[in-house]
């Protein structure tokens, strides 16, 4: 889907820091039975949110009165594990969220993330505890230099896969980067016959 | 050079190499789908006025939020919701415009989406498949290069056939010696999950190697490669050999006779070459892996059910064992059961079924436990009758069911209620991944059955006396 071009996201944090957080918890199954994309963010981290008579719980830290302007969400590691929904990237993009910041992020659900425009970002331990442990800190995501700014002024290098990135810096998507290889692929299926 | 079983089905794949700044364009020979995770693709192509490039490599099942109770006398299936109902006739219409098959409702051939494409030989040694779900690792069993993807993906695949692809890195996994009696593949890859973590694997394509590993059934190998992506690993993969040679013979979409023999030969070639090299190798003791169950909210969270709850080091473990309503260091055997799931992916085949049959023949389920056993497609549900093993589980008590997800993703109306505590042959524990507030066990289907028996977690092997 194309989405707007990312160069800095510059916003609050809000921080969950629970380890293994999978995509059922991000989005459960029983909001799975659409067949669209679109309004997932109310069911964003649903039972996190709401108790059982469907109250908000007070505690959560996805219920703040200012959480429709955090745009950073810190996860504790593994973020993201389980299931490939891409309704997880959906229902994050959805609620308002444009980057997820953990120590590793589990593989299907960053390269979901980045093909949606929400950036999936892994920082080292050390910045992870500083950045958990000071939840609603403003800090900076400078896509372009692939740093970090922390409020301290410190700031902390990433790693973004080079096509991502610059489809994220652009905006585009990947389908038709891939839809412009058509004769390299017809030429493959020309030299292996790939049979049904 | 020496290659690793990986090394050569990326290299066969790959149409266009990758780069510093582009991955590798790779080419899929075969794409399940099914109706979850593949309505916003189809979206995109009509929008983008765009075709299915190959259907003929697209192959569609019903399963997630399909019913397993059949439909009422006027043939209407009790869907779980009208948004379930429309997400079924969604797919069936999508397969109708784009000329993909569909294996639907009144085809024999129905099923898990990772139990048909084995069943059916359209998995083989040497190809590449992916479908929306994690657990595509499952056909990696067959020696092919199997994997998840999300829905973006899905349109990337229906329009091109193609992904652009990152190559991973590659981890060897090698059971050492043979493992005991009464011990399944399922023990084999909690043990493994345990032992590397929920992450161990991120990043990595997986291959299990060693005695224990060619000891397996293709149901067993298929087991240990869908729970590859529970150590965060999107691929596992085992090199194909006779085990799964005679596995294949004879289904419907692979060559037969002199043919069939001839493409053995070439998928013998497929196996990792002495002196290949790993970015990571895991050694794991086969005999010392026991039946396992787990006791926490993530898969790595697994101990042998003889075992007691480990102490809770941290405070999201606390959270997790008061979450589970399992105190730490309490015997697991002690814990209460409520249900019993046989089903899934992971452990849904006539061989799972068997095993839980052995298990269960003349035993009755325990008072107040409610048993479940969804089998993984209609060829199974109906071999599994031919050999009467539905007889064995109805008068034990159990609820035998038609195909599909069912209490594995609790999206068909198949769930536990909340607290209910759940032994399940599933793949994850996850909080109310069977229905809000359930509390997920994950086990084989050996101890899942003798669970349902005791009403309380139980060692298999209590059961397994005369057969083991
Ligand atoms: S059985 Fe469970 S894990 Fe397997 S495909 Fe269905 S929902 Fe996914």
């Amino acid at each position: 889907m194309a989405f707007a071009s990312i160069t800095t996201i510059k916003s609050r944090t809000a921080v969950l820091g629970a380890e293994n957080i999978d995509t059922d918890q991000i989005i459960a199954a029983r909001f799975l039975t659409t067949t669209s994309q679109d309004g997932l963010g109310q069911y964003a981290f649903y039972d996190w949110r709401y108790m059982q008579d469907g109250t908000l719980k007070s505690d959560s830290p996805l219920n703040a009165s200012d959480i429709q302007e955090r745009r950073i969400l810190v996860g504790g590691a593994n973020f993201g594990c389980g299931s490939s929904r891409e309704h997880a990237t959906w229902a994050l993009l959805d609620f308002g969220f444009r980057a997820v910041i953990s120590t590793d992020i589990a593989d299907i659900f960053k390269n979901n993330a980045l093909k949606n425009g929400l950036l999936a970002i892994e920082v080292d331990r050390e910045t992870h505890e500083a950045l958990l442990a000071t939840p609603g800190v403003e800090i900076e995501i400078d896509l372009p230099v692939q740093l970090v700014r922390l409020s301290n002024g410190r700031t902390v290098p990433f790693e973004i896969e080079a096509f991502a990135k610059s489809c994220l810096l652009n905006g585009v998507d990947t389908l038709g980067a891939l839809l412009a290889q058509s004769e390299a692929i017809a030429a493959y299926e020309r030299r292996r016959t790939v049979e049904g | 050079m020496a290659l690793t079983l990986f090394d050569k089905l990326w290299a066969a794949h790959e149409v266009v190499p990758e780069t510093d700044e582009r991955p590798a364009v790779l080419y899929i020979d075969l794409h399940l789908v099914h109706e979850v995770t593949s309505p916003q693709a189809f979206s995109v192509l009509k929008q983008k006025g765009l075709r299915v490039r190959r259907p003929d490599l697209t192959l569609a099942t019903l399963d997630h939020s399909t019913p397993t109770l059949p439909p009422n006398a006027s043939g209407e299936h009790p869907f779980a919701t009208p948004e379930a109902k429309a997400q079924v006739e969604t797919l069936q219409a999508n397969c109708a415009e784009f000329g993909i098959e569909l294996f639907g409702f009144d085809d024999p051939r129905r099923g898990i989406v990772h139990v048909i494409g084995p069943e059916q030989g359209v998995t083989q040694p040497g190809k590449t498949i992916v479908c929306g779900d994690s657990h595509t690792s499952t056909h990696g069993a067959f020696g092919a290069l199997a994997f998840g993807i999300g829905t973006t993906e899905v349109g990337h695949v229906l329009a091109t056939q193609c992904l652009f692809q990152r190559k991973p890195k590659r981890m060897l996994i090698e059971f050492d010696g043979l493992c005991q009696p009464g011990v399944t593949a399922k023990d084999m890859a909690l043990a493994m999950i345990r032992q590397i973590g929920a992450d161990g694997g991120a990043g990595y394509a997986m291959e299990f190697s060693g005695e224990a590993i060619r000891a397996l059934s293709m149901e067993g190998r298929m087991t240990l490669c869908n729970m590859s992506i529970e150590a965060g690993a999107r691929v596992g993969l085992i090199a194909p050999d006779e085990t799964t040679f005679d596995y294949l013979k004879g289904r419907p979409a692979v060559p037969q006779g002199d043919a069939f023999v001839a493409r053995c030969e070439e998928w013998r070639g497929l196996a990792t070459d002495d002196g290949a090299e790993f970015d990571r190798i895991v050694r794991i003791d086969a005999a010392s892996v026991l039946p396992m169950v787990t006791y926490g909210v993530s898969p790595d969270a697994a101990a042998p059910v003889q075992a007691n709850a480990p102490l809770a080091s941290n405070a999201e473990q606390k959270n997790a064992a008061d979450y589970m309503g399992i105190e730490p260091g309490e015997r697991l055997i002690d814990v209460q059961v409520d249900r019993v799931f046989i089903g899934s992916c992971t452990n849904s085949r006539i061989e799972d079924l068997r095993l839980a049959a052995a298990v269960l023949r003349d035993q009755k389920v325990a008072n107040g436990v409610n048993l479940l056993i969804a089998p993984g497609s209609e060829l199974v549900r109906r071999q599994a009758e031919a050999e009467g093993l539905d007889e064995v589980f109805k008068t034990a008590g159990a609820d035998w069911r038609l195909p599909g997800c069912s209490m594995c993703i609790a999206m068909n109306g198949d769930r536990g209620e909340p607290g209910d505590l759940v032994v399940s042959t599933s793949n994850r524990n996850f909080v109310g991944r069977q229905g809000k507030g359930v509390r997920t066990v994950l086990a084989s289907p050996a101890t899942a059955a003798a669970s349902a028996i005791a009403g309380r977690l139980c060692d298999p092997r209590d059961f397994l006396k005369d057969i083991v």
